[in-house]
Parts: structure tokens; C-alpha cells; sequence
């Protein structure tokens, strides 16, 4: 049994293995930004109201400001700067650049680190509150009311919800997942 | 936030004994409720014992068309399983109506049921509150409170128990599972959450110390179809105002079952047990699905700021149920 109030953790963000030790307090978002440097994740509430702080963990997206960093011990996390394998923007940054996804771009990081987390769930079957439940076996078709509900967590102060939504849809429908 | 030792659990005696060694000790499962009242200073552990690691997740199939969903199953996981969805529609709909996607995949079944209230008096260590502190006195009364509970509520406290997962569980009849240093035991959820009282600080039957394992649902008729209704201040993303988990069974066009329970308007989920009655043995028509809502809200007792909240759930149960009796037509 430990009594110590700091640990000594390892995690894997964007493919790049890291030894910590950190503060018991310390969650993945501060790890991340003040620890590793990688400031894409935003602090925006610090409590799991808004979404800025979102990245994938083990392939699935969560909030890093309620995610404590000793708990993350042994993750493999991607944030925002991990998106671009080989600097090559993906088809869902590029559809937010393109459809202009985003005015102050504050949100955008968790934004972008939620669709790719939403687009896996779709893909994996998963239904949302708006699904239909007729048909359990069915994976329900992508539509705008489908990706408003699953990008939920996500807020834009600035209100660009209506091309966050085109984006997603665009790069669902880019990667075979709209239909 | 107060310094405190972290620990992972593999086995369940392991971690039974890490919190029994520890008054202060926490167990942690998502984190989504227990570190962000740690942020607030309402909860001070000095230990955390993480019990994702251990070997209670998952969907399974129990006799008689049940389920048992381990403790520590993630709420979208749980959401998703084909079986959740095919044989308690309104459970998968329940626990996709909570939160946002993200919260749901670091979300435990257990923590779920343990989640705190979200009285905004109760994060608020400036203001009295007699849930956080006992004795202190309860700042909602007279204060903020047009989403606190118009059912079952005290003097000491008006507040509601947030989850959106326990009120389908309560209409299910479900038992919580659990183990403690001194054995394991079962507690049917309509007896889990203790009325409010003069002690609003105690909010459940769980032994000190005991760790949930999993959530048992019997096979219950009518329960294929089932739904889970929410109405909220916008359309995602936010706790309940008043939620509605109603299953309908009927045959030969008589009701031979019905489960009504309502969220958001009670300190736990509210089965409505006495407009259950009104409705079983009768036809579903639309007057008597209409003096079925009115029995349920029939003991309410709104504050002065939330009796909109009766009328809604009144209209939310007709709803409902109306939709599940037409369905029952068609198919
Ligand atoms: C912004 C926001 C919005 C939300 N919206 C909704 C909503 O609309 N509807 C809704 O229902 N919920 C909502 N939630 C609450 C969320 O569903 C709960 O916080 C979550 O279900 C808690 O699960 P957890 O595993 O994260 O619990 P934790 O935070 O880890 O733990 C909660 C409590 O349970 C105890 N505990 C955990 N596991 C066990 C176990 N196995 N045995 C014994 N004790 C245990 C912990 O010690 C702690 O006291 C929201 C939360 C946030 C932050
Ligand atoms: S309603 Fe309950 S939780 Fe809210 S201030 Fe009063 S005592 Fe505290
Ligand atoms: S900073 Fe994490 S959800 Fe707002
Ligand atoms: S682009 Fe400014 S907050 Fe979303």
C-alpha cells in the first residue's frame, strides 16, 4: 500500500512514450499542457462542462480536466497536435478548414478530438439519445440531428455550430461513415 | 483540492481492504462526480482506490430475459450492448440522455448510482447546506430552487438525485449488488436511495465501505418496450427538469403491467407505484392514461419557484404512456 501522494506514471501521447512523476492532483489536461507542453487541449470550465479539454484516451474521447493523471497511468492519449500523422492535416481538420469549422478556434481541439471520437462510436454501431431504437442491430445513418446530439459535450462560445456540423458530416461521409 | 494517496485495485478484496484501512478513503471510478467535488472542496479524500481495473464490467445475460451489468461497465458501453438496448430500450435511452458522449466513457454504472446531487448550494461551501453539512441549513428553500424536487422532499432538504440511468433501474425493478469486508448482499433499488428525512447527508443503504459489484435486472414484462423521456433546459447535455421511464404490457387490450418512474423531481428516482395501479387491469384509453399521471403527481408538494415541474410530469406520463399503448396497437 502506498501512502504517497505523487506517482510515477507513463503514458503514450501521440505516439511518443513519456515517464512522469506528478502530484496525485495533477489531471491528464495539466499534465498535458503545463508537463508535456502540449497546449492544444483548453482549459475551458475544469469541470466537465464544456468539452475544450477533450482528447482520446485509448481510442476513446473523454475530458481531461475530470481525468486524473496518476489514473492514466499506462494510456496511449491523443490530443489535437496528434491529428496530422505526418503533418498531413486528416479529412476532418481539412473539412473544418475549408467549411470554416470555427471562428476563435478556442474550442476547436476538443472539437476536432471529439468528431474523431464520435465518428469511431458511429462506426462501432454505438446509437445516441436521437436514435431510433426500432432496430438494435442497425447502426442509424449519420445525419445533422445525429451529430448535433453526439457532439453535445462539445460548446462553441463563438456559435459555429452549424459548419462544426457540415465538417463532421462531410469527413463521415469521406471516410464511408454517413452511409 | 487536499493531497491524497492513489492506488489501483486488481482484485476486489484489495480494494475492500484499502478503503476499510482508510476513513477518508474514496473509491474512484470515472472520476466525473468524485474529482470534480474534490475541485470544489465538498469531498476531501485522503485516498483514492481506482476500481476500473477490476473484473466487474461488462453485460450479462442472466435467466428469465434479466441482465447483469458489472459495477464498473462505462455508461456508453452500457448504453450500446445490444441486449441493454433489446430488452431495457429504456435503460440504453436513459443513460444516452446523461451527459455528453465524452462523460459517458469515463462514466461507471456504480458512480453513476453514487453521482451527488447538482444543487448548486451543495458545491457551494460559501452557503449553508444541510447535505454537505449536516446542521447547517438548507440555502434552496428559500433561495434558488425552481429545479429542485416537488416529491418526498423535507425542511432539511429539497434537492434531487440527478441520475437519469437510476430512474429507468427503478422502474425496472433492479437490485444493486455489492461486497464488504463482511460479506455480499443485494439491495432492491426501491429501497437504495433513504428518504430525505432530517438527515440529508445519508443517502444510501450501502454498508461504510461496501463496493458496488453490478446492477441485477429481473426479466420484466413489457419491458421490450419501454422509454425513457427527458425534458431539460436545452435539448442536450444537461440534467433533467423532469424525466419519465414508463414500460407498458398490454394484452387483449388490457394493461397487465406498467412501471412508471419520474426523475428530477425527488432526492431519488420516484416510482409511482400508486398510478400503476390505476392503470393495471384497465384500458389504456386517454382518460384513464390521464387520471394514471394525475394519481403519480398526486402527493406533490411544490416550492414556491418549481411547480411547473408538476404539470410537466403529468404531461410527460400521458405522453409516454399514450406513445407506448399506440405502439402496442401496432405491433
Ligand atoms: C457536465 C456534466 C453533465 C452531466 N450530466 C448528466 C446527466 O444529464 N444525467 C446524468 O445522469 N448524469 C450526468 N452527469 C453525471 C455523471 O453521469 C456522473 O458523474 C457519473 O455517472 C458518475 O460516474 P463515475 O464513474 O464517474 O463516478 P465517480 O465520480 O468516480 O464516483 C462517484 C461516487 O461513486 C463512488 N463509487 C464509484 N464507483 C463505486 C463502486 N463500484 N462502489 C462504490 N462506490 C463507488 C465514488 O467513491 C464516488 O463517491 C453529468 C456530469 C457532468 C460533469
Ligand atoms: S436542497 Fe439539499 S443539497 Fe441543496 S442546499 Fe438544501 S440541503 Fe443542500
Ligand atoms: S475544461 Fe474540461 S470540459 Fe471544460
Ligand atoms: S470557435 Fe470560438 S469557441 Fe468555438
Amino acid at each position: 500500500m502506498t501512502d504517497h501522494t505523487r506517482s510515477g506514471i507513463s503514458l503514450r501521447v501521440n505516439d511518443v512514450s513519456h515517464r512522469l512523476s506528478v502530484d496525485n492532483r495533477r489531471t491528464l489536461l495539466d499534465a498535458l499542457r503545463e508537463d508535456l507542453g502540449l497546449t492544444g487541449p483548453k482549459k475551458g470550465c475544469d469541470h466537465g462542462q464544456c468539452g475544450a479539454c477533450t482528447v482520446l484516451c485509448d481510442g476513446r474521447r473523454v475530458v481531461s480536466c475530470l481525468t486524473l493523471a496518476v489514473a492514466a497511468d499506462g494510456a496511449a492519449v491523443t490530443t489535437v497536435e496528434g491529428l496530422a500523422a505526418g503533418g498531413e492535416l486528416r479529412p476532418l481538420q481539412e473539412a473544418f478548414v475549408r467549411l470554416d469549422g470555427f471562428q476563435c478556434g478556442f474550442c476547436t481541439p476538443g472539437q476536432l478530438c471529439s468528431a474523431v471520437g464520435v465518428l469511431a462510436e458511429h462506426e462501432a454501431g454505438w446509437p445516441s439519445a436521437v436514435t431510433a431504437d426500432d432496430d438494435p442491430e442497425r447502426t442509424p445513418e449519420l445525419d445533422e440531428a445525429e451529430v448535433r446530439e453526439r457532439m453535445s459535450g462539445n460548446l462553441c462560445r463563438c456559435g459555429a455550430y452549424p459548419s462544426i456540423v457540415r465538417a463532421v458530416l462531410e469527413a463521415a461521409a469521406r471516410q464511408g461513415g454517413a452511409a | 483540492m487536499r493531497e491524497f494517496a492513489y492506488q489501483r485495485a486488481a482484485r476486489v478484496h484489495d480494494a475492500l481492504l484499502a478503503v476499510a484501512g482508510d476513513r477518508n478513503a474514496r473509491y474512484l471510478g470515472g472520476g466525473t462526480n468524485l474529482v470534480d467535488l474534490m475541485k470544489c472542496g465538498v469531498e476531501r479524500p485522503t485516498r483514492l482506490v481506482d476500481v476500473r481495473r477490476l473484473p466487474l464490467d461488462g453485460v450479462h445475460v442472466a435467466p428469465g430475459g434479466g441482465l447483469v451489468i458489472g459495477a464498473t461497465t462505462t455508461n456508453s458501453d452500457a448504453a450500446a450492448h445490444p441486449e441493454v438496448r433489446r430488452r431495457f430500450p429504456a435503460l440504453s435511452q436513459a443513460l444516452l440522455a446523461g451527459a455528453s458522449g465524452q462523460l459517458r466513457n469515463m462514466a461507471t454504472v456504480g458512480g453513476n448510482l453514487l453521482q451527488r446531487t447538482r444543487c448548486g448550494y451543495f458545491a457551494d461551501l460559501s452557503r449553508p447546506c444541510n447535505k454537505r453539512l449536516p446542521g447547517s441549513g438548507c440555502a434552496a428553500i428559500a433561495g434558488v430552487h425552481h429545479n429542485h424536487a416537488v416529491l418526498g422532499h423535507s425542511a432539511h432538504c429539497v434537492a434531487t438525485h440527478p441520475s437519469d440511468m437510476a430512474v429507468a433501474l427503478a422502474a425496472f425493478d433492479a437490485v444493486v449488488r455489492y461486497q464488504s469486508l463482511d460479506g455480499g448482499g443485494e439491495i432492491p433499488l426501491s429501497r437504495f436511495y433513504l428518504p430525505v428525512g432530517d438527515r440529508p447527508d445519508l443517502e444510501t443503504a450501502l454498508p461504510p465501505g461496501a463496493l458496488i459489484t453490478a446492477v441485477a435486472l429481473p426479466g420484466v414484462p413489457g419491458s421490450l418496450r419501454s422509454r425513457y423521456r427527458k425534458v431539460r433546459e436545452r435539448a442536450s447535455y444537461a440534467f433533467a427538469t423532469v424525466s419519465v421511464a414508463a414500460a407498458l404490457d398490454v394484452r387483449d387490450g388490457v394493461v397487465r403491467d406498467v412501471r412508471i418512474a419520474m426523475g428530477g423531481v425527488a432526492s431519488r428516482p420516484w416510482r409511482a407505484g400508486s398510478a400503476e395501479a390505476v392503470l393495471r387491469g384497465a384500458r389504456p384509453t386517454p382518460d384513464r392514461l390521464r387520471a394514471c399521471a394525475e394519481e403519480a403527481l398526486s402527493g406533490a408538494e411544490p416550492l414556491p419557484d418549481n411547480g411547473y415541474k408538476v404539470l410537466l410530469a403529468k404531461n410527460l406520463i400521458a405522453a409516454v404512456l399514450g406513445e407506448l399503448a399506440a405502439a402496442e396497437e401496432v405491433g
